[in-house]
């Protein structure tokens, strides 16, 4: 049997994604800014593309703009909205437990002078709106905030901070880092003062090297990538027509049927830590009910590091990662569950599972069956 | 653009007999290592040289590129090989050499004229004087230097007239394949690749054998292995990898024994292990990184308690190395990069925090007695299940 359950690192592309993007790349290929009939038969593939997204934040096509993922969407957010507002201001407010490709644009940003300000967490992994309004300035040109910490599903108030930062602040541009909840939450930007939010398609059944970032109309952003002037300027470079298109499908695909799904989610999340924490000393972190991703579930196994725990139940087929996928390559101490201020003993034997909608109640028993098999015989070799 | 390279070699010259047996190893090793690079080659033996000559268009580059990773060779000379055309032709050479060889002309030199077909109208002592005259008139900047000369112009007269000034050093050693097979305890450390790639240098064909702990070690660990073994490769040749599970014999003896004896009783049982792949693929020694007081395992009385259960003498070419001096090898074979990638090993996931450093050869033996119950059947099956994996150079 096989548990795959790293759906927060990448999900299994559908079959009807991967169909129409092979249609795509090998007969209807036509380069959309190609004068020719292949050409116009391109383009409208993607303004389709965008009409079906649009329509799942209730937002206008032309606030959809193309993007080879989040990282990039990310990006373009900060270091856009760094370029067009710089004059205004050069404050700019974040929280404590970001994504690397939110950190290191600020990162990057700071060394050029501005002046990042971070929003602490409680032990829930959530930032606190009284703080929020305590740090936004006159000068304070953008609010970055997670709507879903990717580590342990942490829920911020994006709406109520949104709202907070337009009332202190007009002019501010309000971004939200939505990779980890979008197709998992219906999100209306445009009417709660979210500005920029940031989408990746391989985290919801579509393709990798896919993405967009909703910008609402009129918000002051420049391009970071220049070139041939595709997408209106905003982002040159030919379009990636079988990306956008197969992102479009599985953007569809996950607002149908939505309430049944997350009530899914929800349950399996619920039985799983049910579960889960009836073997001795395993932990669940953040926030447990419906205040929280559906997906995501953090576990601290105790004297068991996570690495190990991860290759042990990788042999039985089972899939996991051990603090956030994205940075497990270079192995360093993850900084949500630091900052959510977990036991240090705990911080390296902390795994996450995460969910999809393919996600079966076996492939979760099956998980915690063999977590109660391995767990105990690793606690047996620990280091002395 | 040069049609040849004269390959010369040191250690081989003196041989006697077999003298050969080791020139025709370093020719087919010339020949496989340039398989892969654009351009034909013929490399071919006359009186105690071996040339590497081409016809047409070839890659510079990349085949002295190639010709330098040639364990044997000490010095790799682009060569001008030209028909007797009578002196004033020669001379006409030398000097076109010269100038497209060196752009900055204000140099000493010397010429070097060796007369092996002693038909030649002039004697060595009169080409010298001759060619360095026409060069000081071609170049007034010039300057003669017999003693300490910045390029020294070497002319020799045998069947066809050979032209250089180049010398590129070479990997020196001694051909691979003249010297026997040994087995390499690879790690995926900084050490054991250098230490492969030192005792290849010898001439000896390398074979590997690497333990790993799943799951305390993990799939991309390995994958760093084979990746160092690739890049070793591209000197040693191709390399038999043995990848033996070791968790089992890991947690047992973490079961029966003293812990701070854990990485001693360890190690006994790699080189035991590695021994046997050693034996039976006809391996006449083993290979380790191990370097005099590096680590708790590596003092002298550890070396002595690992030392002991093997029958075949263990090489340590890095014995007297510091670590420094093996990471500049390291980084010369483009090993290093890849050795410091962050993945747990299984010789550090349950070190303990103060290891024996000075084990008692007889305290050791008394705890491996705990191990007697069901060690031997632990150790067949890590011999049984061993995969072997074929690694081939790494193109580069």
């Amino acid at each position: 049997m096989e548990a795959y359950l790293d759906n927060s690192a990448t999900t299994k592309c559908l079959d009807s994604v991967a169909e129409k993007m092979v249609d795509l790349l090998t007969v209807n290929y036509g380069n959309p800014s190609a004068m020719h009939l292949k050409g116009v038969a391109a383009e409208f593939q993607i303004r389709e593309a965008k009409k079906k997204i649009a329509k799942t934040l209730k937002a206008k096509d032309k606030e959809i703009l193309f993007t080879s993922g989040g990282t990039e969407s990310n990006n373009l957010a900060i270091i856009g909205t760094a370029l067009a507002n710089e004059r205004k201001g050069k404050h700019i407010i974040t929280t404590s437990i970001e994504h690397p490709s939110i950190n290191n644009p600020m990162l990057f940003l700071k060394e050029k002078g501005f002046e990042i300000d971070h929003l602490e967490v409680d032990e829930n992994g959530q930032i606190s709106l009284e703080d929020l309004k305590n740090k936004v300035r006159k000068d304070t040109i953008l609010v970055s905030i997670m709507h879903v910490n990717n580590e342990i599903g942490a829920l911020e108030p994006i709406y109520e901070a949104a709202k907070i930062v337009k009332e202190i602040n007009q002019q501010c541009v309000m971004h939200v880092d939505a990779i980890q909840s979008y197709g998992k939450f219906k999100i209306v930007p445009g009417k709660n003062n979210i500005d920029l939010l940031s989408v990746s398609g391989h985290k919801i059944h579509g393709p990798k090297g896919s993405g967009f970032l909703y910008i609402k109309d009129k918000t002051k952003i420049n391009p970071i990538i220049l070139g041939g002037g595709q997408q209106d300027g905003m982002r040159s470079g030919t379009e990636n027509v079988p990306a956008y298109v197969g992102l479009s499908i599985a953007a569809e695909e996950a607002y149908n049927n939505f309430q049944e799904k997350i009530e899914k989610l929800y349950q399996l999340k619920k039985y799983f830590i049910e579960k889960v924490t009836e073997i001795e000393d395993v932990t669940v972190n953040g926030k447990k009910d419906r205040d929280c991703a559906p997906h995501i579930i953090s576990v601290s196994v105790k004297d068991v590091r996570a690495e190990v725990l991860l290759h042990s139940l990788e042999e039985s087929g089972i899939y996991v990662s051990a603090g956030s996928a994205c940075s497990s390559n270079h192995p360093g101490i993850s900084s949500t569950l630091k900052e959510i201020g977990l036991k240090k003993e705990l911080l390296d034997s902390t795994v996450r599972f995460s969910m999809s909608s393919f996600t079966k109640k076996e492939e979760l028993d099956y998980a915690v069956d063999k977590m109660k098999e391995i767990i105990p015989q690793l606690r047996k070799y620990t280091r002395r | 653009m040069y049609s040849a390279f004269l390959i010369k070699y040191a250690e081989i010259a003196i041989k006697g007999k077999n003298r050969y047996l080791f020139e025709d190893a370093l020719v087919s090793n010339i020949k496989y290592k340039l398989r892969n690079v654009d351009g034909e080659f013929l490399v071919r033996k006359e009186q105690g040289r071996v040339y590497v000559e081409t016809t047409g268009e070839y890659d510079y580059e990349d085949t002295v590129d190639a010709l330098k990773k040639v364990f044997g060779i000490t010095g790799i000379c682009p060569v001008i090989l030209t028909e007797d055309e009578g002196f004033d032709k020669l001379c006409e050479t030398v000097i076109k050499h010269v100038d497209s060889t060196y752009k900055d002309k204000n140099i000493t030199f010397k010429v070097n004229a060796r007369r092996a077909r002693k038909n030649y109208p002039l004697n060595s002592m009169e080409i010298n004087a001759l060619v360095g005259e026409k060069v000081l008139e071609a170049f007034p900047e010039m300057k003669v230097d017999v003693h300490k000369p910045d390029i020294v112009i070497n002319i020799e007269v045998r069947k066809q007239i050979n032209i250089y000034s180049v010398e590129i050093p070479g990997a020196k050693g001694m051909p691979l394949g003249t010297a026997g097979k040994a087995m390499l305890l690879l790690s995926g450390g900084i050490d054991s690749p250098v230490a492969g790639y030192m005792v290849s240098k010898r001439g000896v064909t390398i074979e590997a054998t690497y333990f790993h702990a799943p799951p305390y070690t993990s799939e991309r660990a390995k994958q760093k292995v084979v990746d160092l073994a690739k890049k070793m490769a591209r000197y040693t040749g191709k390399i038999n990898l043995n990848v033996v599970n070791f968790t089992d014999i890991q947690l047992y003896i973490y079961e029966k024994c003293p812990h701070e004896q854990l990485t001693i009783i360890m190690r006994r049982y790699m080189m035991k292990i590695a021994e046997h792949f050693a034996k039976e693929s006809g391996c006449l020694g083993l290979v380790t990184g191990e370097s005099i007081g590096q680590v708790a395992s590596q003092t002298m009385q550890s070396l002595v308690a690992t030392n002991e259960v093997c029958e075949l003498p263990v090489y340590r070419p890095l014995i007297a190395f510091d670590k420094q001096d093996i990471i500049e090898v390291a980084d010369k074979i483009d090993t290093y990069e890849t050795s410091i990638l962050p993945f747990e090993d299984c010789c550090t996931i349950f070190v303990a925090k103060h290891p024996v450093t000075k084990p008692n050869l007889s305290y050791i033996k008394k705890s491996e007695l705990k191990l007697t119950e069901k060690i031997d059947e632990l150790v067949k099956e890590a011999i049984d299940t061993v995969e072997v994996i074929k690694v081939e150079p790494e193109e580069i």
